[in-house]
């Protein structure tokens, strides 16, 4: 049975370590902030994948090009929900756009939002589809597909061969703003953790540039997860070459992301500032789990070994063995963001700011920062990637 | 053709949005009124602009009865658990250092059972182990450049303009961002109004002339309230500043605290 | 220069939704906002507009001169009603209201009882030492503590 949030504080009370304000015995941010940066994280990082193929024109990853958008949007379009449901007052929402505070990084939510779901995703997918979309609202044998593609094309129908070339080089530009908007996108989450000077494991510099590049991490295990696992259901041949390209990839981005949490921690432990002592005891003790065990070794460590092996003996090791590396090495990277999110946000509030003592989080089944919601919110993209990849048709019609 | 088509559209968009706009606009106001209705006449008389509050507490003085956490939760109605405080006392205890000669000062102890509201059960540290011992009231401490009134999105935390930091309770979003900037740890979302809620020096007392609530119970005058714009010849906030040396909560942290206190010790954060 | 049709649509649907913009804007942002500055002017006088649980020393003195007199001189003398006599803004509005009693007969031991965190030179007794179970009422005066109770 599913504790009210009175018992439960009550209950909280009871394992208090040493010595909180009395405020901070409840956490205010749950899992629903935990999911919200990692949701954009995998729609940077998607982006960025995408972007790759678009603008450095790395043709090893050509097959998920198109597919790596549609997902970005499928996440995007569900990222705003936990931000939504974690609030007090959802239906006031509208004031962060109408009064936006602009001294605080929050307010820029719903600008960089908007200016990235419109202006960036949806315009580039836009340019890519917009063919298709003309040729489909003639040909597609269903009357509901055929109006609602007559729709998407926004009336604009002439598909010479110079409209084409117009719609090349503007999605070309898009793309290149894009990449810039992506890092706004995600570094703004990473911005607000950092610029809170009131507690210590959040206020780092670091923190903006861990998160993105933590995003793009994620974002490329994801679709590296993706492409094999609907490439198996859609019985579709795997390019070796992309697999290749996105091990390459992942490694590279892991390297940099490591280094920087690496160096965030040597930094903190050689300069011991005031809240050094509670830090450490954070780390190794109420976070030791998730974070020494889940985040570093097996989220960070192991898939940089298993990576490494399968680059380095790239020539030696089987077709099938290096997917099963670049699988298992993708679901541990998403396991280990997701871990690096839920020490950032939780372990954040797990200390007093007070820096005496320790309060305690207990991840409750059902109500609004409960486990079955952050399910729900997380299965949400992929059902809505399934409705998206059947009206756009990444790989073609089926003939 | 197609472009003065476009031109006609989008002139009239903007005309019909301009018109609705208009019409729509008078409701808002009274949207706003019938959702907020201002009370007594004494209210409309306030000017906030002649006025400038300050609280500053002697640590010295607290001999940690907790009257203040009490009246504060009874004249503000604040949730009674154990877990929402606008303001609360602190007990130090630093222990002598015991056979490690070393140290000049063993441990400091700090507890604050149920915000100090029912006052403190004498200490289970035995007292020859005590070496010091002391109370600190903690409260907002009224930011000059609070963390708070920046990162609220929406602009519904604020410095009034006679000095108080604010909460608009019916404006706020309830993201909990301020709640996590404040140092001090002094806010808290409310459970039952969903807002961000702190210390309002009880912005409802002193625009009528009545003290905080805190102040009036305190009975040994640890906490100070005054208006720096007084007319009035003795001002005890400016008697306390001209006595006694001042130090802030954390002011490494460069929030500018307006509440003073006088008679901390190191340990205190 | 004959603009594309991509773009001259693009640019129609951003003068739309700039259009929708500001015309929620114009609806939805409070009258009062900005009147301070940036938050509603409105918040000022609600914050200013609650109920009043104590009614301050001075309310309770218009009624109680003989209590104040009592207290004159005596060492509570800035210790004020409300203290102990907890919230009475409802008994001053209204004298029929009751103000409530005193229950506990070892009430003064909140602020006297002994604690080594307490200023050394503040009055602050052992209970059990110092009175047993008996009531502090029995020796003391709470307006003019140094005395018997006035008979």
């Amino acid at each position: 049975m599913s504790l009210t949030v009175s018992e439960s504080l009550a209950e909280a009370l009871k394992h208090v370590q040493g010595y909180i304000y009395p405020n901070d015995l409840n956490l205010w941010w749950g899992a629903l902030v935990v999911l919200y940066p990692y949701i954009t994280g995998l729609v940077a990082g998607a982006f960025i994948l995408a972007s790759l193929v678009r603008v450095f024109h790395v043709k090893a990853l050509e097959p998920t090009y198109r597919f790596s958008l549609l997902t970005a949007l499928a996440f995007l379009l569900v990222a705003p929900l936990p931000l939504l449901f974690h609030l007090g007052h959802p239906e006031r929402c509208y004031e962060v756009l109408m009064t936006p505070h602009l001294s605080s990084p929050m307010a820029v939510f719903g600008f960089v939002y908007a200016w990235y779901l419109m202006a960036v995703l949806l315009l580039e997918l836009w340019f890519d589809y917009r063919k298709n979309f003309v040729e489909w609202a003639e040909s597609d044998p269903n009357i509901l597909r055929r109006f609602l593609y007559r729709v998407m094309t926004l009336g604009v129908t002439d598909v010479s061969e110079r409209s084409l070339q117009i719609d090349n080089r503007l999605g070309q530009t898009i793309t290149v703003v894009g990449i810039p908007s992506a890092f706004l996108l995600h570094g703004y989450v990473g911005f607000i953790f950092g610029s809170i000077k009131a507690n210590p494991w959040w206020g780092t510099v670091l923190m903006p540039i861990i998160f993105i590049f933590s995003a793009m991490v994620s974002g490329i295990a994801l679709m590296g997860l993706l492409y094999q696992t609907v490439s198996k259901l859609r019985k579709a041949p795997i390019s070796m070459d992309c697999v290749d390209a996105i091990t390459q990839c992942l490694f590279f981005a892991m390297i940099l992301d490591s280094a920087l949490e690496a160096l965030d921690w040597i930094h903190r432990l050689y300069e011991a500032e005031e809240s050094i002592d509670v830090l450490v005891l954070l780390a190794a003790g109420k976070l030791f789990y998730s974070f020494l065990l889940i985040q570093v070794l097996a989220g960070t460590l192991a898939p940089l070994v298993l990576l490494a092996v399968t680059i380095i003996f790239s020539n030696r090791l089987s077709n099938g063995l290096r997917r099963v590396l670049n699988l298992v090495s993708c679901l541990l990277v998403l396991v280990g963001v997701f871990a690096m999110r839920w020490n950032v946000v939780i372990g954040g509030q797990l200390f007093s700011k007070s820096l005496r003592g320790f309060t305690t989080y207990k991840l409750g089944l059902i109500g609004n920062e409960g486990l079955l919601m952050a399910l729900a919110l997380m299965i949400l993209p992929f059902i809505i990637l399934g409705v998206l990849v059947f009206i756009f048709r990444p790989w073609g019609r089926k003939t | 053709m197609k472009t003065r088509r476009d031109v006609l559209k989008i002139g009239g968009i903007a005309s019909v949005s301009v018109c609705v706009s208009w019409v729509l606009r008078p409701l808002a106001t009274e949207a706003e009124k019938v959702a907020n209705p201002p009370r007594s006449a004494s209210t409309g008389t306030y000017n906030p602009t002649e006025h400038q509050w300050r609280m500053v507490i002697d640590s010295e003085k607290c001999i940690g009865c907790g009257l203040c956490a009490k009246a504060c939760k009874q004249e503000n109605k604040v949730p009674p658990e154990p877990y929402y405080f606008r303001t609360w006392v602190e007990r130090y205890v630093i222990k002598t250092s015991g056979k490690a000669t070393q140290e000049l000062r063993g441990e400091t102890v700090v507890d604050s059972p149920n915000g100090g509201i029912d006052g403190f059960a004498p200490s289970s540290i035995p007292a020859e182990q005590v070496l010091r011992s002391f109370f600190v009231p903690k409260l907002c401490n009224e930011c000059d450049n609070s963390p708070c009134t920046k990162c609220c999105p929406v602009g519904a935390a604020f410095e009034s303009p006679d000095g108080v930091v604010l909460v608009d309770k019916n404006y706020c979003i309830g993201c909990g961002f301020c709640v996590q900037s404040c140092p001090y740890g002094c806010r808290f979302l409310n459970p039952i109004t969903r807002s961000a809620e702190k210390c309002t020096l009880c912005y409802h007392r002193i625009t009528k002339g009545l003290w905080p609530a805190c102040v009036e119970v305190c009975p040994t005058g640890a906490r100070i309230f005054g208006d720096l714009k007084s007319k009035t010849p003795d001002n005890p906030v400016r008697r306390f500043v001209k006595e006694k040396k001042v130090q802030v909560l954390k002011p490494y942290l460069g929030t500018n605290p307006k509440v003073f206190y006088a008679g901390l010790d190191k340990e205190v954060r | 220069m004959k603009i594309p049709p991509q773009i001259s649509r693009l640019l129609l649907l951003t003068v739309v939704i700039v259009l929708l913009f500001m015309s929620a804007k114009t609806i939805l942002v409070p009258v009062s906002f900005g009147q301070y500055g940036w938050y509603r002017g409105q918040a000022l006088k609600e914050n200013s507009s609650s109920g009043i649980a104590f009614a301050g020393h001075e309310a309770c003195e218009e009624c109680h001169s003989d209590i104040v007199k009592r207290k004159a001189g005596a060492r509570h003398k800035g210790l004020n009603c409300e203290a102990c006599h907890e919230a009475n803004a409802a008994h001053a509005e209204d004298p029929n209201v009751s103000p409530g009693k005193i229950t506990n007969p070892q009430f003064c031991l909140r602020c006297h009882v002994k604690d080594f965190a307490k200023p050394e030179k503040f009055p602050q007794v052992d209970a059990h030492e110092h009175a047993g179970k008996d009531a502090c009422g029995t020796c003391h005066d709470p307006h003019r503590p140094s005395e018997s109770p006035a008979k």
